[in-house]
């Protein structure tokens, strides 16, 4: 056993973590070539020969079969929509030997199609996935077949393909159990996540695409990162002027939208778990009601109802405390901005506060009531045992939810999108002045076509969001004692 | 203390904790009153029948709380209309987010659930790298990714495919599903409850751990089964950004039903006279959602309430 690795403290987030395993295998590997049978060194050269040599028939065609598959895919680069995969998608990452296309072909008697770069980028990093996915299933041939060149030393037979798929249900079951999802992160979230960011660096907006030709664009460095301060390129005046703005609204917002649902929801379920109350389940049920409802109903019913030609308007207008329409919620230029970012906050309370309630009257119930028995006899009154017992006790529980739900209000496109689309605008921005970063990001993609700009958006809400992820969450209890539930 | 002071101050003790009771009932109601009314509101929309003197239909939205006439044309309206050369869309959106529902449902909980357990009972090199990659992930906004899947999905032909534009339905329940493992933390917290004994004597007889799964963790994680089902299948009712990303502005036939009552609104055409019409559609989705919800509520709670303190 290896005792630094023991000795280190499990519970922190280590790099040693991540790359340990590598290490490990790494050390491993001139080891099975010196002591593994023929077989072993075969296989690192062909996928399954070592199967082959331990009569392990089925398992060395598959791995085999894999690594055909594999370098066919390398080296005769199948192409979709015109972009190859394989080693020229290697070679398109440089994004240098593209053409515009368009030229009338007469042998064939169509027009060439263009190069598509963003297919390039993607195919790139798809074929770069491939490759890391060979040496892995190159690693796991070469220990398939080293492990029954063990087995064979110490007397056993080595598995057959029916034990060993007997294996995934037990010993191995993870394996078969995180595959599928393993594989859809991968496609689903790594790779798009990881093309995004390469998009942050490249000049690919629609502006810009336009003057190179339709699907063509190039990578510029950090000039999309430089454009916050010195605002060239085709978004730079908008991302100068407007970026720290956003910014600055979207901590003020996650703050408040997360502080003034919390206790506000903590005092509901105060409110409702009174004792003496009759009726408990009633309101609770009203207040659940209000979750059941899909946002994008509740929240456009709200935006309707606080609109221009609304109810809430003609209320205010026939009580006499207003003379003409107020814009609540900025959807007209000119429209005040604090106003709205007002109103916005107070709208997401009245989504967010049942959920809080919900979520603390559990843990409201679960403080033990000889503790204000004693604070009740000292002759501490209900406010104070409020602020000393109940609100310490909610707090500690809920550490982790209030850091999630911090992050989540920084990313919460919903509330700002449907309630105020960003509003009020301004002439000449994309950013309004209740837009998020994520609502930004948004815009500037969706809208604008910038898709450089976008990926720089996200890359700061991601460093904003983890910062503090990361920070707070490896001191919370709930992280550190993770492995006391195992 | 005399007896007599005693008994005075139980009984204004017990006059102050009815006052402060009187008192919570009446903030209580007030504030569910102020949380129903936008949703009273839009059922009152949904059933508003007016017409202006010259016999046009009033849609959009008016100055009145309570509808002057009540009528069910709104919803017969909803159900024949042709909206975006669609004909009687809206029925055609139910039906793809059913659909879509149904299968993200199963996939999802599928996936919640068997990553849930590895992370919580199961023991192996990687368990921890791979809870840490998956927080790391799940904080990079999900628009940025949103894009690129787009991309990712027009190039295997699985949306913007004019040959085949019913596949974006296809591509949709894949961006819906294929993440969802990373979602794993609530389940996995509910695992972590589970003794560990029930798993190791098991284990001692001889179970494998996929039996261990099927026939202990399973059986006792109905709740968090429930649980799970309930937050997928609602989740392409109520999401409308990603759907309307994926299968596209100009594919309406395929589109959700919240892409489609956002689109009356707020569409390439927008029709704010079809304001009432929109109202209709959010009754018709919301009822069996809410229903769902209320029916399934103790299991939500329960999910609710698990998620707080993991995180």
């Amino acid at each position: 056993m290896d005792s630094a690795l023991s000795k280190a403290p499990k519970n922190k987030l280590n790099l040693r973590d991540f790359f340990e395993p590598l290490r490990k295998s790494l050390a491993n590997f001139g080891k099975r070539f010196a002591d593994g049978s023929l077989g072993t060194k075969l296989s690192h050269f062909i996928f399954g020969a070592g199967n082959f040599y331990h009569k392990q028939y089925i398992k060395g065609a598959i791995f085999l079969l894999l690594q055909l598959a594999i370098l066919w895919f390398m080296i005769f680069c199948p192409a979709v929509n015109g972009t190859p995969y394989g080693w020229k998608a290697l070679a398109n990452l440089s994004l240098k030997n593209v053409k515009e296309g368009g030229e009338f072909d007469p042998a064939t008697g169509h027009f060439s199609a263009g190069s598509d770069c963003k297919l390039m980028i993607l195919f790139g990093f798809v074929t770069i996935a491939v490759i890391i996915i060979y040496f892995l299933i190159w690693n796991m041939n070469i220990g398939s077949s080293y492990k029954a060149d063990m087995d064979k030393k110490i007397g056993k037979k080595p598995t057959t393909f029916i034990e060993d798929l007997r294996e995934l249900l037990d010993s191995k079951f993870h394996v078969l159990m995180l595959t599928p999802t393993c594989i859809a992160a991968m496609v689903f979230t790594i790779l798009p996540t990881i093309f995004m960011i390469a998009l942050a660096f490249t000049t690919y907006n629609s502006q810009d695409m336009n003057d190179l030709g339709t699907n063509l664009f190039h990578w510029n460095g950090l000039q999309n990162f430089s454009a916050v301060f010195t605002g060239e390129g085709s978004l730079g005046v908008e991302i100068k002027n407007r970026f720290l703005p956003v910014l600055g609204w979207t901590f003020i917002w996650a703050i408040f939208a997360t502080l003034t649902c919390y206790f506000g929801g903590i005092i509901l379920a105060l409110l409702i778990n009174k004792k003496g109350l009759k009726g408990k389940k009633i309101f609770r049920t009203v207040f659940i009601f209000t979750i059941a409802v899909p946002q994008f109903i509740s929240l456009l019913a709200v935006r309707n109802l606080l609109g221009e030609y609304g109810p809430f308007n003609a209320m205010l207008i026939n009580a006499g405390i207003i003379d003409k329409a107020v814009g609540f919620l900025g959807l007209h230029v000119g429209d005040s901005e604090n106003l709205a970012k007002v109103m916005v906050i107070i709208v997401n309370m009245w989504v967010g506060v049942p959920y809080t309630m919900l979520m603390t009257s559990g843990i409201l119930m679960n403080i033990p009531t000889d503790l204000y028995e004693a604070a009740r006899v000292d002759g501490a009154s209900t406010l104070k045992m409020f602020f000393k017992i109940t609100l310490p006790y909610v707090i500690f529980v809920t550490t982790p939810y209030l850091i999630s739900s911090f992050v989540g209000n920084i990313n919460s496109f919903n509330t700002i999108f449907l309630l105020t689309g960003g509003g009020p605008t301004y002439t000449g921005y994309q950013a309004g002045g209740t837009d998020l970063l994520v609502t930004w990001l948004y815009k500037v993609t969706i809208d604008q076509g910038s898709y450089n700009t976008g990926a720089v958006i996200g890359i700061f809400t991601f460093i904003i969001t983890a910062t503090i992820t990361l920070v707070t969450y490896r001191r919370s209890k709930a992280y550190n004692e993770e492995d006391t539930f195992q | 203390m005399s007896l007599m002071k005693k008994g005075k101050k139980v009984r204004s003790q017990s006059r102050a904790r009815k006052v402060s009771l009187g008192a919570t009932y009446i903030l209580l109601v007030v504030l569910g009153i102020i949380w129903l009314v936008p949703l009273i509101w839009i059922v009152l929309s949904a059933f508003r029948c007016e017409y202006q003197p010259d016999g046009t239909f009033i849609g959009r939205v008016t100055s009145n709380f309570f509808p002057k006439a009540y009528g069910l044309k709104n919803f017969t309206d909803l159900f024949t209309a042709t909206y975006y050369g669609v004909p009687k869309a809206f029925p055609r959106w139910m039906l793809n987010t059913l659909i879509i529902a149904i299968i993200d449902c199963i996939i999802s909980t599928f996936l919640v659930l068997s990553v849930a357990y590895c992370m919580s009972k199961l023991k192996f090199k990687l368990r921890k790298p791979f809870m840490n990659i998956s927080m790391i992930i799940g904080l990079f906004p999900g628009f940025m990714s949103m894009i690129a899947i787009y991309f990712l999905l027009k190039s295997i032909g699985l949306t913007g495919n004019p040959s085949h534009p019913e596949y974006s339905v296809i591509g949709l329940i894949l961006a819906y599903s294929a993440g969802a493992g990373l979602g794993f933390q609530v389940a996995k917290g509910f695992f972590d409850v589970i003794p560990n004994a029930l798993v190791e004597s098991a284990k001692l007889d001889g179970c494998t751990n996929f039996q261990i799964f099927m026939k202990i963790i399973l059986p006792l994680a109905k709740p968090i089964i429930i649980y799970q089902a309930l937050m997928s299948f609602t989740g392409p009712w109520m999401d409308f950004i990603f759907a309307k990303v994926i299968i596209g502005a100009d594919n309406a036939a395929y589109w959700t039903v919240s892409v489609g009552l956002y689109s009356l609104l707020f569409g390439t055409h927008p029709d704010t006279n079809l304001f009432t019409q929109f109202a209709a559609g959010c009754v018709v989705v919301a009822v069996p959602i809410v229903t769902l919800f209320m029916f399934l509520q103790q299991y939500y709670v329960e999910g609710v309430t698990a998620g707080a303190v993991k995180g």
